[in-house]
């Protein structure tokens, strides 16, 4: 049984710029995959090669186990960072436009539901906010009832409470058996969101899997924040590994109880120490050397 | 089909909902026309204009005593039916034929041909054989309204598809498309369809209210004029087409467009004839398809010419617009990068 999707040795060239550079990958049915890396990894062109939109220079794309073509066309919904509409058009007009470009369609109603667009549907698609307008996005990429549906940095730009809402709209599609393909620079957004993470750098996947195994294969440890001003000792003469000693001071450790005693022992104050479990942002640091949203 | 005519639909919401560029699209010809028609609408020169068919290179004053007449302007004719039309369009006031036994023709419907008459038999009281054409004063209103509702369809064609084709690739909505199902030729055929036909609308309501308001000349057949503008809105159309294929700037595109369309408005003979101008200015205007346009639509809305008559013009823009029709489905980009 072939992968639902699979990237075959993608590699794309702009003059000397290796904006892809032997990519590979396979994307199972009903999941969420999810190529995280920083602005410029090649993360939109990989998934723009996937979708057809840009050709590869060499490499191919696999859907059902055959070359995508026509019938991948029919069967995959789109949504791109950024994409204007025609103007003077509806929120209402814009889907159906889109709606009567696939052979299969599904119940508009239902999408405008879904997508909490039932009081925006005779509103002018340029007075829209930044939320609601990713909302229509969303809805458009929906109107063919995909199979695979692709989000190329879908939050970028959102304000928390907008991206939040805009996640449990992601995973409610996702509940109705979608396969998503999700581009991001919030590691928080992959975690939250995703089966399956590739994390990409330089146009390379650095690393692959789901965000606890990799979590997993990387560290055992956990970090220990304290706050730079009450922190008086010297970074280097501690007996712990320092991450980071910029706004507050990064400690890593295994051993929990031994760190904070040394902590308090050597008069700490502990009110405001945090401790958190590594993330993926650590992960790329860790991989690359360098800061996801440098 | 079903695919076009949703983007076709789409392209016409936009344009009829876009009212600043709709009522620019209507009220402009009818101001050009109206303005220029009171503008230019006072009287002529108080000369009269005799046109001679004589042997030789040049008029030859001694072989008649009419020729020495003061305050009338003898000019050498070509043809004897081009003089003739000319005459019975009031572009001339006489047509004296000296080439053997001299006659002349006169338009009975003019008021200048019956002075210039009478001046002729004073000059040889003999009496000359007289041969009479009728016919209206044509005006240069309405010589000019082809050449104003034509170059109002040149713009509209060209900008309409050119300027929205490459806005639609620069913001990304061309892209937006391309995920879809749809294919370049659909994409391009809705908005040839949509343009055409929203150009066409204007193009009879101006064309309607105008000949309400300043009553013009209409000898042919009006179906005929309107396969003459649809042809010549396809070419339009065709020609924009090609320049939006690939563009990503509106400002590149824009000027693309001006340097296009300014020869045409100043050489396809909107404002005058160019009858009369340097041979390769006629030459070079010949290429222009408003050129064409205009010359099938003036012959058929002042000399009442047949499908025949214009065969040649519709042909040119028929094959104007395969050309760049072709080259524009070929060379058409979807991204901007």
């Amino acid at each position: 049984m072939p992968a639902l999707l699979e990237a075959r040795d993608l590699v794309k060239h702009y003059g000397a710029v290796k904006a892809v550079d032997g990519v590979s990958f396979t994307v199972e049915p009903g999941i969420c995959f999810g190529l995280l890396g920083p602005n410029g990894a090649g993360k939109t062109t990989t998934v723009e090669i996937m979708e057809g939109i840009t050709p590869a220079t060499s490499g191919q794309v696999l859907y059902q186990g055959e070359p995508a073509g026509a019938r991948f066309r029919e069967d995959a919904g789109v949504q791109f960072q950024k994409t204007a509409l025609q103007e003077f058009l509806t929120v209402r007009e814009c889907l159906n436009l889109f709606h009567s470009l696939y052979a299969r369609g599904t119940d508009l109603e239902e999408i405008i539901r879904t997508c909490a667009l039932e009081k925006l549907v005779d509103r002018d698609n340029r007075k829209l906010s930044g939320g609601q307008q990713q909302r229509l996005m969303l809805a458009i990429a929906l109107v063919n009832d995909p199979t695979v549906l692709f989000l190329d940095e879908p939050t970028t730009g959102l304000d928390p409470q907008a991206r939040r809402n805009f996640w449990d709209l992601v995973r409610a599609v996702k509940a109705r058996d979608k396969t998503v393909i999700l581009t991001t620079h919030y590691m928080e957004e992959a975690y939250f969101l995703c089966d399956v993470i590739a994390i990409m750098d330089h146009g390379r996947i650095i690393a692959q899997g789901s965000p606890e195994k990799l979590l997993k294969e990387h560290f055992d440890d956990v970090i220990i924040e304290v706050p730079r001003e009450d922190f008086a000792l010297d970074p280097a003469a501690m007996p712990f590994h320092v991450l980071s000693a910029k706004e507050h001071i990064e400690i890593s450790t295994a051993n929990v109880e031994a760190t904070l005693r040394y902590l308090m022992e050597a008069r700490v104050p502990i009110q405001r120490v945090r401790i958190r479990p590594r993330n993926l942002e650590d992960l790329f640091l860790e991989l690359t050397g360098k800061e996801l949203r440098a | 089909m079903r695919r076009m005519l949703a983007v076709w639909h789409a392209r016409n919401l936009e344009f009829l909902r876009d009212k600043g560029t709709l009522a620019w699209n209507l009220l402009l010809p009818i101001a050009l026309v109206v303005g220029l028609a009171i503008i230019f609408g006072g009287p002529e020169r108080p000369l009269f204009k005799v046109g001679v068919l004589h042997a030789g290179g040049e008029i030859d004053q001694s072989t008649h005593p009419f020729l020495a007449t003061h305050y009338v302007e003898f000019f050498s004719a070509r043809s004897e039916s081009d003089a003739v039309r000319k005459l019975s369009r009031h572009q001339m006031d006489m047509l004296l034929d000296l080439r053997g036994t001299p006659r002349y023709w006169v338009n009975t419907d003019a008021p200048k041909g019956y002075i210039v008459e009478k001046l002729l038999l004073e000059t040889d009281p003999r009496g000359l054989k007289r041969e009479e054409v009728t016919g209206k004063a044509v005006r240069y209103v309405d010589w000019l309204l082809p050449g104003i509702l034509g170059m109002n369809i040149m713009f509209s064609c060209l900008f309409g598809v050119g300027w929205v084709v490459v806005r639609y690739r620069k913001n990304g909505f061309l892209k937006r498309l391309r995920a879809t199902p749809l294919r370049a030729i659909e994409f391009i055929s809705a908005q040839v369809l949509s343009r055409l036909i929203l150009t066409m609308l204007v193009t009879v309501i101006v064309f309607v209210g105008l000949r309400l308001m300043l009553d013009f000349p209409m000898e042919g057949s009006g179906a005929l004029l309107l396969l003459v503008a649809t042809l010549g809105s396809i070419a339009m159309i065709s020609i924009g087409l090609f320049v939006a294929a690939r563009f990503t700037s509106e400002e590149l595109a824009g000027g693309v467009l001006n340097v296009l369309t300014w020869p045409m408005m100043l050489l396809s003979g909107v404002w005058f004839s160019l009858e009369g101008s340097a041979e390769w200015v006629q030459w070079v205007a010949k290429i222009f398809p408003l050129t064409q346009m205009l010359d099938a639509a003036r012959a058929i809305m002042l000399d009442g010419a047949g499908f025949t008559d214009i065969y040649p013009q519709l042909v040119f823009l028929v094959i104007t617009s395969a050309l760049f029709l072709s080259l524009g489905a070929a060379l058409f980009r979807w991204r901007a990068d």
